[in-house]
């Protein structure tokens, strides 16, 4: 499986963000998105998840799905965490489970993505009680409750401290071991393995 | 279809938890309705004549009051990035979301309508009629409103957006509930009023949900 940008042009509010980039990520790769604030980084991941239409150029996900589109074979962590505060940290997981994975999750396989964030003790927590901290992990144990083969995350490590940092590393880590595809928009220097770094230099404003 | 059934019912979960949208429709509903006979005086042929007139305008402004929170919760958590990575397509992600909003906001609405009749002295004849018309109408409601609540969706304040944008689509289903219920007082019966009113609302569910995902399209840009 190979995902493979050719030539693209990415526009927003009538700047041109990217501008003719080209690039592959193979299977059991990550491929690391450095650049400077308002480079395109999100702007970036969200044209490879299908939410942004290009103005040129495509992005294909080749021996993936042939039937689904990328957006449908992809996690996306954004900026957001997609998390119902009137609904427990177990609620939250079961709903993204079974609506992602198309069938209601095993109580097991929840409790083993919520174990895996370190969130085991907080199960029945009510997820309006959170920190910034903890919220950022349940939305990452998402990537665990439902398989995708491509992974998008963008700046996965805000609010994390350093063994939560670990454990995000561990789990992309092993989603790649076993022929999965990440591409990680980030400021920190993670220890990810089987990584290329893709700079994104800013664009100057259109005369 | 799993996920279909999964995301109606997180909608209703999180209806019956939150709780805030459905009081303040049903509150608003129920605070019209009962001003309108101290402002129009006393006079009950009067108000047994605009009954269904004052329940429907009542209803329908009663029920977009509580449309901006069908998509804009979910937008606001990131939640509607997400949905829209799931297999489900965006049309039925919609189509999830208004029925929710439908079970929990216009069901409520259309059996809170008969209690209020009594307040307009509304003819005993007309309850069962007025029942028929608000369940067979609301659907419209949910469906039609969930295209306005998809395109204002990123706008702060939006709801006088909101309302120029829904309130035209409604007035048909104004048009047609009222006369479904009026005509029952009437020789002709309510049969082709009625039956208009519920083919309004079969076109709005299979319609509604396709134009509000195009416009989600364009709102995940």
């Amino acid at each position: 499986m190979q995902l493979i940008a050719e030539d693209l042009v990415i526009e927003r509010g009538g700047r041109i963000v990217i501008d003719g980039l080209s690039f592959s990520v193979s299977e059991g790769e990550t491929l690391i998105l450095s650049g400077a604030n308002g480079a395109g980084k999100t702007t970036l991941l969200r044209t490879i998840a299908g939410f942004i239409r290009p103005a040129s150029g495509t992005v294909q996900l080749d021996g993936g799905d042939g039937e689904l589109t990328i957006t449908e074979q992809a996690h996306v962590v954004g900026h957001a965490n997609a998390i119902k505060s009137s609904m427990t940290v177990f609620e939250n997981a079961a709903f993204w489970a079974e609506y992602l994975g198309g069938q209601a999750a095993s109580t097991e396989r929840i409790e083993r993505a919520l174990h895996h964030f370190g969130l085991e003790d907080l199960v029945e927590f009510p997820a309006a009680y959170l920190s910034a901290g903890q919220r950022r992990r349940l939305g990452l144990a998402r990537l665990l409750l439902a398989p995708r083969a491509l992974w998008l995350l963008d700046e996965p490590t805000v609010s994390l401290d350093v063994a939560s940092s670990d454990r995000l590393v561990a789990a992309v880590n092993d989603h790649t071991r076993t022929g999965g595809l990440a591409i990680v928009a980030t400021h920190v220097p993670l220890a990810l393995e089987r990584a290329r770094t893709l700079t994104i230099a800013s664009q100057r404003m259109a005369a | 279809m799993t996920s279909f059934w999964a995301l109606v019912r997180r909608d209703l979960r999180l209806a019956v938890r939150e709780g805030g949208a459905i009081g303040t429709a049903l509150g608003f509903f129920l605070v019209v309705v009962s001003l309108m006979p101290l402002g129009l005086g006393p006079d009950l042929n009067l108000l047994a004549r605009i009954a269904a007139g004052i329940l429907w305008i009542a209803l329908l402004l009663a029920a977009l009051l509580s449309l901006n929170r069908i998509f804009e919760a979910d937008y606001e958590d990131g939640t509607l990035d997400v949905l829209a990575t799931g297999s489900l397509p965006l049309e039925l992600v919609a189509a999830a979301k208004a029925l929710a909003h439908w079970l929990t906001t216009g069901i409520p609405l259309a059996l809170l309508a008969p209690v209020l009749g009594i307040l307009l002295n509304l003819d005993l004849g007309a309850y069962p009629v007025l029942v028929a018309t608000t369940l067979a109408g609301t659907p419209a409601v949910s469906f039609l409103g969930a295209i306005g609540a998809a395109l204002t969706v990123k706008a702060r304040r939006g709801g006088l957006l909101l309302a120029l944008v829904v309130l035209p689509l409604y007035v048909p289903t104004l048009i047609f509930g009222i006369s479904a219920v009026s005509a029952t007082m009437g020789p002709s019966g309510m049969g082709a009023a009625f039956l208009i009113l519920t083919a309004i609302s079969l076109a709005a569910v299979v319609l509604g949900p396709i134009a509000a995902a195009a416009a989600l399209r364009i709102q995940l840009q």
